[in-house]
């Protein structure tokens, strides 16, 4: 028989608890769901704009009844549940219904709190909660002139906003002198002040209400200093509080809220709950942000993966007032060891504010212009270095190095302005499948219309359209799981590997419990990078978990053919070498011959069963695999230096060989390339190589982090040189620190933006001895690396099975 | 309705891994799971048409190499939310033996689409 889970509580919290549950495991209860409003599940944040006539009720619900019965769900709606007995454990509802359960789900809410004041119960006096409260403030709308909303926090400004859109004079009462005390500093709120008054509202600052006045309707509101308001409406917004009545009457241990542990349990192991009635190490949460990580690590819980934990919130605001852009996290007010970044232009009605310690951001507030708002609270969750471009940061992502696209508003571009350039996908497609798909996170996006599910250039523009279509944030935990197979991240599945001396994938999935039996085409890959970086010459090559390319080695192309491009040191060829490849080319009538942007020739169109082949005659000439398929070094790419160039300083040529011929056939966590240019002039482009060497009359400028690609990155200065020798062992000693250290499939560029250059510096240029440890380290990893693929395969006694098809038919 | 044809030993497709049989509808992929079960599927993904044989299996699905796209062995059926299907053939082992079950009739359309 099943287990028998109760959930009581039909709101965001539970249900998105239960939307996780089903998705990991669909068949594991019985489950059973008390809901006290007589709907299905909506969209609660979203209720400001309905209120404001924006959108309507339809428009937010997230599962209508029918939902419920295709699930297999029973759903008790409008139905109170008034106690539980624990003892046998059954749960009692207003109508005599009772529930038997297995495991219980507590996700009761929060109530709006309202005053102790005399006339606090008469009609019209209402807090803001619920698609009834919104009924009420509408109908009030119709009928009377005056409304009062008592609070001027997030949710009482969006009341507010909304009412005098009905048509409603309002007047907000505030008991401090500044708005939002919560979320903003005293400058932005009061820009916010001065432009709701421009829209017509009234505000009453630091004024206390005495009592609400009225016989059996409300009529007036008073103060403390005697000032008398009229009012046909009263809406209480001065906070909420956790609804935890029933678990208190249960015995549940409860401060504030129901306290649960990081695992969402409460003092009753058999008893959970999330949301606005729990009390996480010492935290309520009012925002939707948190119940999404709760539910999350809920649901992973009730299914027996056991493997997720919640560790609290970093929570971002928004205001969800048409017309006015607010945004605000984290720490923004500062405090001991904090500076402020501050940028204010009172013309164009925009505030930003970064509080920053150590170089990294601690809290935002943004006013007049949020569209940064994501990228900002990016950096703060994941605690990003901004020392290297802490001068321009407040003036966007825009600015930074890039390609500049993902900068301005996305949301006042039109329509049919296309956002994902690999994928042809417009923003109007975007917005349509994340209203009628009910999308809540990039991953969803991507699937459903494939937006930055290619090249991932687009990915900062489609999570700024969700923030604004959902008006609430993707919310990704600070170490995004590995992809759906864990809940790893990449660091923790390296860390493992590397603590447990694990040397197979095998003993990767067993030991860090993954969910499917043999990974995906997403894990698998990395998991095999992170063995034979880690244990070289001791971790077996898993041909399974490479991507075609590596396997076969070779590129494949749209028409399933492969191209070849064999390595030419430093970008140098001779007669013997381009003859072998021109009667390469003749023999097996290879279509295309070009040369690529790193000093190579790529035969392109060469049939897979040709492709050993084609190496054996390439190796016949001396030439061997040039690696352009791999993520691995790719290609040196050189000037011709002081051999023939009037203005060459050094040797570039000759130190390009070196390079190539110490690191070629070392496995990196993405294509790396490198380039050597012999003067300032870099004509081999060296700024923009993962590794470049710009040599001078004095030695040799070594730079790091470059990229040419998706986001063009010119590279950091990360020291000098003198010799030849020590640019050797700078080289090896950088790129077995990004191998070590580097996520699979993270370029060197944005690695260093991640760790930051000092981190890269404090690793190789302050720390010799730990530089000359890497050194070693990459050269003994070479020992087993320096093998050519193609001349083992050209040989028969590798991978035979690869190249050949294992029968012809009819 | 099927001609069972006697296409090679299971051992030669390593475990996760696949080969192909190249036949008059086109050529076929023959898949191998971590169990040591055989799926065939024609080898050209619904999507854009890539060759699945290259992809990399696991469980019971194949992503294919060109863009992700990832199918069910058993049935063919593109992943939601990505709709497609590859043509799926019957397959038999027996002893270590693999068989392939292919329609006697190749269909005009088959034999249309391969021409063009």
């Amino acid at each position: 028989m099943k287990e028998r889970l109760v959930l009581v509580g039909n709101g965001m919290a539970g249900m998105r608890t239960l939307e996780e549950l089903l998705a990991i495991a669909p068949d594991k209860f019985d489950i059973t769901v008390f809901g006290a409003e007589p709907h299905g599940n909506y969209n609660r944040i979203m209720l400001s704009p309905v209120l404001a006539g924006e959108k309507t009720i339809d428009q937010i619900m997230i599962n209508d009844l029918n939902w419920y019965t295709e699930k297999g769900i029973r759903l008790h709606a409008g139905q109170e549940v008034t106690r539980i007995n624990r003892a046998r454990r059954q749960v009692h509802a207003a109508d005599g219904t009772i529930a038997p359960y297995d495991r219980l789900l507590l996700a009761t809410g929060s109530s709006p709190f309202i005053l102790p004041i005399p006339g606090n119960d008469l009609a019209g006096v209402i807090g803001f909660r619920d698609i009834q409260d919104v009924e009420t403030m509408l109908v009030a709308a119709q009928t009377g002139k005056h409304a009062v909303v008592i609070g001027g926090g997030l949710l009482g400004l969006e009341a507010a906003n909304g009412l005098m859109k009905q048509g409603m004079q309002v007047t907000v009462v505030h008991v401090l002198d500044t708005l939002m005390e919560r979320q903003l500093d005293p400058v932005a709120a009061d820009m916010l002040r001065a432009s709701l008054e421009e829209r017509g509202l009234r505000f009453l600052m630091g004024a206390h209400t005495a009592a609400v006045l009225g016989e059996e309707r409300v009529r007036a509101v008073r103060f403390k200093d005697g000032l008398e308001i009229p009012a046909d409406l009263v809406v209480m917004a001065v906070g909420i509080r956790p609804n935890i009545e029933l678990a208190k009457q249960a015995g549940i241990y409860c401060e504030r809220g129901i306290v649960v542990n990081d695992t969402m349990q409460s003092y009753d192991p058999r008893v959970y709950a999330v949301g606005e009635c729990v009390q996480h190490r010492g935290q309520c949460y009012g925002l939707v942000a948190p119940l999404w990580e709760q539910a999350k690590v809920c649901a992973n819980h009730l299914a027996r993966y056991g493997i997720g934990r919640y560790q609290g919130s970093v929570t971002s605001t928004k205001l969800k007032v048409t017309g006015i852009d607010l945004f605000s996290a984290g720490n923004f007010n500062g405090g001991s060891g904090c500076e402020e970044i501050v940028l204010r232009d009172p013309a164009r009605g925009v505030y930003k504010k970064l509080v920053v310690k150590e170089n990294r951001v601690q809290g935002a507030v943004l006013y007049g212009d949020t569209v940064d708002g994501t990228w900002y609270f990016q950096l703060l969750r994941e605690g990003t270095d901004i020392g290297a471009f802490r001068e321009t940061v407040l003036f966007g992502h825009a600015h930074m190095a890039d390609s500049g696209r993902d900068g301005f508003s996305v949301m006042t571009m039109a329509d049919d302005a296309e956002i994902c350039g690999c994928n042809g996908v417009c923003k109007g497609a975007i917005i349509k499948a994340i209203a009628e798909k009910k999308l809540f996170t990039v991953d969803e996006v991507r699937a459903h219309t494939k937006a930055s599910a290619s090249c991932g250039s687009c990915t900062g523009l489609v999570e700024q359209i969700l923030a604004a279509t959902v008006g609430t944030f993707d919310k990704t935990p600070k170490e995004k799981p590995m992809c759906k197979c864990t809940e790893h991240s990449h660091d923790q599945v390296r860390k493992t590997i590397r603590e447990q001396r694990l040397t197979s994938l095998r003993a990767v999935f067993d030991f860090m419990e993954w969910k499917t039996p043999d990974g995906c085409h997403s894990c698998r890959p990395a998991i095999n990078y992170y063995l034979i970086s880690t244990w070289p010459g001791e971790a077996q090559d898993d041909p399974q978990s490479r991507f075609v390319n590596e396997r076969v080695h070779a590129n494949i192309q749209k028409d399933g053919t492969y191209s070849v491009v064999p390595r030419m040191w430093g970008g140098l060829t001779n007669p013997k070498e381009l003859r072998a490849i021109a009667d390469v080319a003749d023999k097996f009538k290879i279509p295309t011959v070009k040369v690529t942007g790193g000093q190579r020739i790529d035969l392109l169109g060469v049939k897979k069963e040709d492709l050993p082949k084609v190496w054996a005659d390439l190796n016949a000439a001396g030439m061997v695999s040039g690696h352009a398929y791999g993520k691995s070094l790719r290609t040196v790419k050189t000037c011709v230096g002081t051999d023939w160039c009037r203005f060459g300083t050094q040797d570039s040529t000759g130190l390009g060989v070196k390079l190539e011929k110490m690191t070629w056939g070392s496995w990196t966590p993405h294509k790396f390339k490198m380039a050597v240019s012999g003067c300032p002039r870099n004509c081999a482009e060296a700024t923009i190589k993962d590794f470049g060497v710009v040599c001078v009359e004095s030695g040799y400028e070594i730079h790091v982090g470059g990229n040419g690609g998706i986001k063009i990155r010119g590279t950091d200065l990360l020291c000098k040189c003198a010799t030849e020798e020590e640019v050797k062992e700078y080289c090896c000693a950088f790129m077995q620190l990004y191998r070590e250290e580097g996520r699979y499939l993270e370029r060197t560029a944005p690695w260093i933006e991640r760790v930051g250059l000092g981190y890269v510096k404090s690793r190789i240029v302050e720390d010799e001895e730990n530089r000359k440890a890497l050194y070693a380290r990459f050269l003994q990893s070479q020992q087993y690396a320096q093998i050519d693929p193609w001349a083992e395969r050209a040989s028969g006694r590798v991978d035979a099975h690869e190249f050949q098809p294992l029968r012809r038919v009819g | 309705m099927y001609d069972w044809h006697e296409i090679g030993a299971l051992d030669d497709i390593p475990r996760l891994g696949s080969r192909v049989v190249q036949t008059p509808h086109g050529d076929v992929a023959i898949f191998r799971t971590a169990n040591d079960q055989a799926f065939a599927l024609r080898d050209r993904c619904p999507h854009k048409g890539g060759p699945l044989s290259q992809g990399i299996v696991h469980g019971h699905r194949i992503t294919c190499p060109l863009h992700n796209w990832v199918l069910e062995l058993e049935s063919g059926q593109a992943i939601a939310p990505d709709v497609g299907c590859a043509t799926r053939y019957p397959m038999r082992l027996e002893d270590g033996r693999l068989w392939l079950g292919l329609n006697n009739v190749v269909s005009l359309a088959t034999a249309s689409r391969e021409a063009a």
